[in-house]
């Protein structure tokens, strides 16, 4: 074998390498596109409850292929995502939504970021007046402030 | 001295909501289950013992059962078996075994080798009736109340600790029979 054969084969092989680690894990094609890619962001979202920091698409475990099969299953016979969102964490708990749904318990959690940007807001108003106050107080400019 | 007082304030108070986090923080890994103060899912799957029977849910309702996830594939359920056998002997409380995901041969080996402590054994192959308990690695244990209602759950092995503090002042603050 030429040089050059070895080359090509080489990269035909890393090639075919790295296409079996993409289609390992869910090889699971729906016939209707607009399916898929809801199965797809579907099974992205949801949280495998074994290994729990992977989603159920890039999980190898067998709990997380059952509940990919019901994924599918319910997606088949017209439930919406948020219907099926809704009896996985009738069963697993909000745990298993990567997206947090909003209630009354974790309502502070939501609440928070627009808290904090209301008290940083408050308190940039204050500093500024005060600034704008002790510059009034003082009309003399600095030396070489403002001047070209 | 009082600009130093709002950020010990705002320190304080971190400090605070941080503490109640840790100490509040749950097992690390245990899922507490949505399914606790809710009606025991139905379910109705063939005896391990007997094939041409099933173990049904209903037949279950007007007595405390515990409801017991494994498998032969299951390394931890080896190590609590023998809390099972003194569980099925204190006679309190009936074990209903779920065979997940397991072969029935091996299973029925299983329980002859090592002693049986369910009074049945439902064989679940496909996984769904675990599914719907919200199942995700056996061991688990659900103790389920006269009315049907789940009322604890203890993922992994069971201890004789989980035993006296969770399982039995439950059951006996509300006598068989009653609830």
């Amino acid at each position: 074998m030429s040089p050059k054969r070895w080359v090509w084969g080489l990269a035909a092989a890393s090639l075919l390498a790295t296409a079996q680690v993409a289609w390992g894990v869910d090889p699971t094609q729906l016939s209707d596109p607009r399916l898929q890619a809801r199965y797809e962001s579907l099974t992205h979202e949801l949280r495998c409850m074994q290994c729990q920091n992977e989603s159920l698409a890039d999980s190898p475990v067998d709990l997380a292929a059952d509940l990919r099969h019901e994924v599918r299953d319910m997606l088949l016979a017209g439930k919406s995502d948020d219907e099926v969102r809704a009896w996985m964490a009738a069963r697993y708990g909000d745990f298993i939504l990567f997206r947090p749904r909003y209630s009354l318990r974790n309502a502070w959690l939501w609440g928070a970021p627009a808290a904090l940007l209301l008290v940083g807001a408050l308190v940039a108003w204050r500093v500024v007046r005060q600034r704008s106050a002790l510059l009034a107080a003082d009309p003399e400019p600095l030396e070489g402030d403002g001047q070209p | 001295m009082s600009r130093f007082l709002l950020p010990l304030g705002v320190f304080l108070l971190l400090a605070v909501v941080l503490g109640i986090g840790i100490w509040h923080a749950p097992e690390k890994g245990v899922v507490t289950s949505p399914l606790l103060g809710k009606p025991a899912p139905q379910f109705s799957l063939p005896d391990l013992n007997q094939p041409t029977h099933q173990v049904r849910s209903v037949d279950l309702k007007g007595r405390w059962y515990l409801f017991n996830v494994w498998g032969t594939w299951c390394v931890e359920c080896r190590a609590e078996h023998d809390m099972l056998l003194r569980v099925q002997r204190a006679g309190l409380v009936p074990l209903i075994g779920l065979d997940w995901k397991d072969d029935a041969s091996q299973a029925r080996a299983w329980l002859t080798q090592l002693g049986n402590p369910y009074q049945a054994v439902a064989v679940d192959t496909s996984g769904r009736v675990a599914i719907d308990w919200g199942v995700y690695g056996a061991p688990e244990t659900f103790l389920v109340n006269p009315r049907g209602i789940v009322v604890y759950k203890h993922v992994g092995a069971l201890t004789d600790a989980v035993w006296s503090k969770e399982i039995l002042p439950r059951v006996s603050a509300a006598p068989p029979g009653k609830s």
